[in-house]
């Protein structure tokens, strides 16, 4: 830490510099470590209360250690044909990586012809799709419901990976990171005598790997918890994907908590991991383009 | 589907507003493509984007000009009538609806100041390095990546009256079991602490990336100038982050009056409807009870409403602009 004058620090830094201490006592480490704790503390206990019994977890004598190690909440949960953590959980993994993927091509050629091609209609297209940014999506919820029964798509897997990839939030990424590309690897290739649609492929994808791995990312995490929309368009309890799933689960075991919470770890598990292993474009994502899920 | 925020903190658009970019005849070669090839990039999208996001649009206000509901194969046309009824005092939808704005501005307004105030706390503490820096910022965030069914299942065991862990802390104290879920004004706590819990860490990451943005000269000078912490806050911090504040506030409110999850899943809507939201309203009103005419009308109160609260926001940005500039 430093403590002296700000010489020392080296002028090129990108983060604020630090302020002078003035003891030696971490205060702030500590200060936030607790705080830290106790954002915890809340996650700790799904899992504990998870592998507690049912006669445990109503017991009036509460123990953050399970006094009896149980994994009951988890065998009922998945075997009970009346809440299908897994067929929900395997419906969430195909909606959300299909939403992805569909996204990622989709968004990807669109974003492109918007911040590179010159073509009549562009201004008019692009101005659209940005306003929309700002339409709520509450608005599109009933007329929305209409038109995926009419196609046909109520209670499938269609109505929650297909409408969802139309928002413009991709386009708008994508689009903002093109236009700082450089735009002479793509003369160059052009005077080759390389397509439009090579030059995408062999150039533009390859260079924007962060920022597709990153669109790629929020789009599963938001289409991994969308609530509102799941839960009105799929109903047969097989057909569920995850959220809606969990939300039946406290009707069906009302205070067993530890088949609730077991439902509740199965679910958090996959978007933790990936969260951990993908934490840097996840929170650059965030703090780039801002999506609210 | 997500709310999605058009409004970059560290990148603003490269485009000049007028104009929108450069004149055909100005643009480079490479710019150039036949309307064949751009169709082919543009299309799929576009066929997408009209029939879920334009048509939608369109398609919600031409719904709530009927009495339409969505099971009868007669959809009358009534024109303003499901507006008027929602501002006519007595009708069957006017009351519920405008309980359920009340009850989405009162969540807003409790929880949209704690999650301002807590996120830039944690941000500036965290702008700092030091040991498990990282770490920490790690698990600030993570509850967000949990989504709302997890949280609201969390949540509801938490606070359960009878077996709930905080009432039996509370119990261990001896003080009386509160009943979170199910009176008020516990309702608004069970459902505002959960909420910031699940999204400080969002904001927090925006106001940590805003914080880059600030120039440490700034810091320095004020620094050589004697200025003690909290005038460095108060001087060089609070006005660097100002366009990334008006951000973050812009889409917090915007994401509490739309909350759903939480209410539904938490308070259920308890004691009475009385934290029964505005989208929980129309959800249940148009999707369960298949009045898609009156909720279309809810819905495009809400988003007028919606639309005024960002206008008026964002125009807080634009006031302070041009001694921004200068920086």
């Amino acid at each position: 830490m430093s403590t002296t004058t700000t010489t020392q620090r080296p002028s090129t830094t990108v983060t604020a510099p630090e302020p002078r201490t003035r003891s030696r006592v971490p205060w702030r480490a500590i200060f936030l470590g607790l705080l830290a704790l106790l954002f915890l503390t809340p996650l700790l206990w799904m899992v504990s209360t998870s592998l507690k019994s049912t006669a445990e977890v109503s017991q009036a004598d509460l123990s953050f250690i399970p006094k009896d190690l149980s994994t009951d909440g988890y065998s009922k949960i998945l075997g009970a044909p009346q809440t299908p953590v897994g067929q929900w959980f395997l419906n969430s993994m195909i909606a959300a990586t299909g939403q992805a993927l569909l996204v990622l091509v989709v968004a990807t050629m669109a974003a492109y012809a918007l911040a590179r091609l010159s073509f009549p209609g562009k201004r008019i297209i692009t101005a659209l799709v940005l306003a929309t940014l700002f339409v709520p999506p509450i608005s599109l919820l009933i007329p929305n419901y209409v038109i995926v029964a009419n196609l046909g798509w109520l209670d499938s897997l269609s109505a929650v990976i297909i409408p969802g990839a139309a928002g413009a939030f991709g386009v708008f990424f994508l689009r903002q990171f093109f236009m700082s590309l450089p735009v002479e690897l793509e003369e160059a290739a052009l005077l080759d005598g390389a397509n439009r649609f090579k030059i995408f492929l062999t150039i533009i994808v390859p260079l924007s790997r962060p920022a597709l791995a990153t669109l790629a990312l929020l789009t599963f995490l938001t289409n991994w918890n969308d609530f509102l929309w799941p839960l009105y368009v799929l109903f047969s309890p097989e057909r569920l994907t995850i959220q809606p799933g969990l939300s039946t689960l406290q009707s069906a075991y009302t205070t067993d908590y530890a088949t609730i919470l077991a439902g509740g770890v199965i679910a958090s598990i996959p978007v933790l991991i990936l969260f951990l292993i993908s934490q840097r474009f996840v929170i650059e994502g965030i703090a780039r383009g801002g999506l609210k899920g | 589907m997500a709310t999605l925020a058009p409004v970059s903190a560290s990148a603003p658009p490269q485009e000049k507003r007028r104009g929108g970019g450069r004149a055909p005849s100005a643009d480079p070669a490479v710019m150039r493509a036949g309307l064949g090839t751009a169709l082919l990039f543009v299309g799929p999208y576009l066929v997408l984007f009209c029939t879920f996001v334009l048509a939608p649009i369109v398609y919600g206000l031409w719904i709530s000009l009927h009495t339409w509901d969505f099971l009868l194969p007669g959809k009358p046309f009534v024109g303003l009538q499901n507006y008027v009824d929602l501002f006519t005092g007595g009708s069957t939808t006017s009351e519920p609806f405008w309980n359920s704005m009340r009850a989405t501005a009162i969540f807003t307004v409790l929880s949209v100041p704690l999650l301002m105030a807590l996120p830039l706390a944690l941000a500036v503490a965290l702008n700092k390095k030091f040991r498990g820096r990282n770490a920490m910022r790690a698990v600030f965030f993570a509850p967000f990546v949990l989504g709302v069914a997890v949280i609201g299942l969390l949540w509801r065991y938490l606070l359960d009256p009878n077996v709930g862990v905080v009432n039996y802390y509370l119990d261990q104290l001896g003080i009386d079991r509160i009943p979170f879920t199910t009176a008020t004004p516990w309702v608004w706590l069970a459902l505002v602490v959960p909420t910031i819990w699940w999204t400080a860490g969002y904001n927090m990451v925006i106001f940590l990336a805003g914080l880059q943005d600030i120039s440490p000269e700034l810091y320095e000078a004020a620094e050589l100038d004697g200025a003690s912490a909290w005038q460095r806050f108060r001087h060089v911090t609070l006005p660097g982050l100002r366009p990334v504040t008006v951000f973050v506030l812009t889409i917090t409110i915007l994401a509490s009056a739309n909350v759903f999850g939480q209410p539904y899943l938490i308070t259920q809507g308890q004691p009475g409807g009385e934290t029964r939201s505005a989208i929980m309203e129309i959800g249940e009103e148009g999707l369960r009870r298949f009045n898609m005419g009156s909720a279309s009308a809810m819905s495009t109160v809400l988003t007028v409403a919606l639309l005024l609260v960002s206008l008026i926001t964002l125009s807080f940005l634009r006031e302070r602009t041009p001694k921004e500039a200068k920086r």
